[in-house]
């Protein structure tokens, strides 16, 4: 079987198949959220440290951020 | 094990998917138990390089049967001894302790996983300028509270969108926006501009032109065919991530 090419490989381009406007009274751009909702739409790339579990990680930011839900992306255990 | 931990906070815990499917990369130590040429284990790193068949270990949090892993690449780094530095990247849920032991199984001595780091998962990359340790995400969550400066929380926290920078885009109308947040599939007519490389049944992210996530869905029809289409359903909507009513309601409810 071939090499597969990583999804950090591939290279996409846009295409254009309609041309239109966004009303600026509706929504925001991601990086233009208030605080509140930037949190509650927010990722953290995490430098986990040796020791505790991914779990035990998102718990303790969990509650750093005093959130309610937190969930993190491909547990990273002895078990890798 | 250290490294790259994507942590998703209340709403954005919905592109998990996404991040699982973006794939990751590892640098491990893998520790052989005989004594190997550094050419021979070269060579047998280079067999791995292929989609690999993997059974997931006793204490799994899966289904423990065969399943099929692609390993996009294998590089050799260095080797000391017994120990080999190796690079990977792969597919996420391929276990790199049973790599590492099948590795061992073909050079004929056997080995084991000696310490593993992830050095990406999708998108996010160690060592780059987002990077945060639970110690920066604590002193810069403290100076945000108390100085209300925002940019105090932008340093830890970033958006959503970010996260599915290898996901395929779809840009669609603001008109169409609110009948996916409430479930609708997504046809045609409401696609302003998309990314190359969908295929049918791609996973893609619905984006607005100010570029905010409002759905992840899979591509019912390729880019080519989207490009060339008046009507019909393009993409299935599978996870709605933007709340109801962001947008106006432009779409008519049964009645006449």
């Amino acid at each position: 079987m071939a090499r597969s090419i990583a999804p950090w490989e591939i290279k996409r381009q846009l295409m254009v198949k309609a041309e239109g406007k966004t009303d600026p009274r509706y929504g925001c751009k991601p990086e233009e959220r208030q605080a509140k909702d930037h949190i509650r739409y927010g990722v953290i790339n995490l430098d986990k440290p040796a020791g505790p579990t991914s779990h035990e990680v998102a718990a303790w930011v969990k509650r750093i951020l005093k959130l309610e839900h937190v969930g993190h992306g491909g547990t990273l255990e002895a078990n890798a | 094990m250290t490294g790259v931990l994507p942590i998703t906070l209340e709403e954005s815990r919905k592109i998990v998917q996404a991040l699982l499917y973006s794939g990751k990369e590892y640098v491990c130590v893998m520790k052989l138990h005989g004594d190997i040429s550094q050419d021979k284990v070269k060579a047998a790193l280079e067999e791995f390089e292929d989609t690999i068949y993997q059974r997931p270990p006793l204490r799994a949090s899966v289904k423990r049967q065969l399943r099929t892993r692609k390993i996009y690449y294998l590089d050799f780094l260095e080797m000391d001894g017994r120990n080999v530095l190796f690079k990977v990247g792969c597919e996420g849920g391929t276990y790199i302790r049973k790599l590492c032991y099948d590795i061992g199984e073909v050079l004929g001595c056997g080995a084991h996983m000696q310490e593993l780091r992830r050095t990406r998962a999708g998108p996010f990359v160690e060592n780059s300028g987002d990077s945060v340790t639970l110690h920066d995400v604590a002193y810069w969550f403290t100076e945000w509270r108390e100085q209300k400066d925002d940019e105090f929380l932008k340093k830890i926290i970033q958006p959503m969108e970010n996260a599915l920078a290898l996901v395929p885009k779809i840009y669609i109308r603001d008109s169409a926006v609110d009948a996916i947040c409430h479930g609708a599939n997504l046809t045609a007519p409401g696609v302003l501009s998309l990314e190359t490389e969908i295929e049918k049944g791609s996973l893609v992210a619905i984006l607005t032109l100010k570029g905010e996530a409002v759905a992840l869905a899979k591509a019912l029809v390729s880019t080519k065919e989207i490009l060339d289409m008046e009507h019909g359903m393009v993409a299935e909507t599978k996870r709605v991530l933007m709340p109801r009513g962001t947008y106006p309601k432009c779409w008519k409810s049964g009645e006449t």
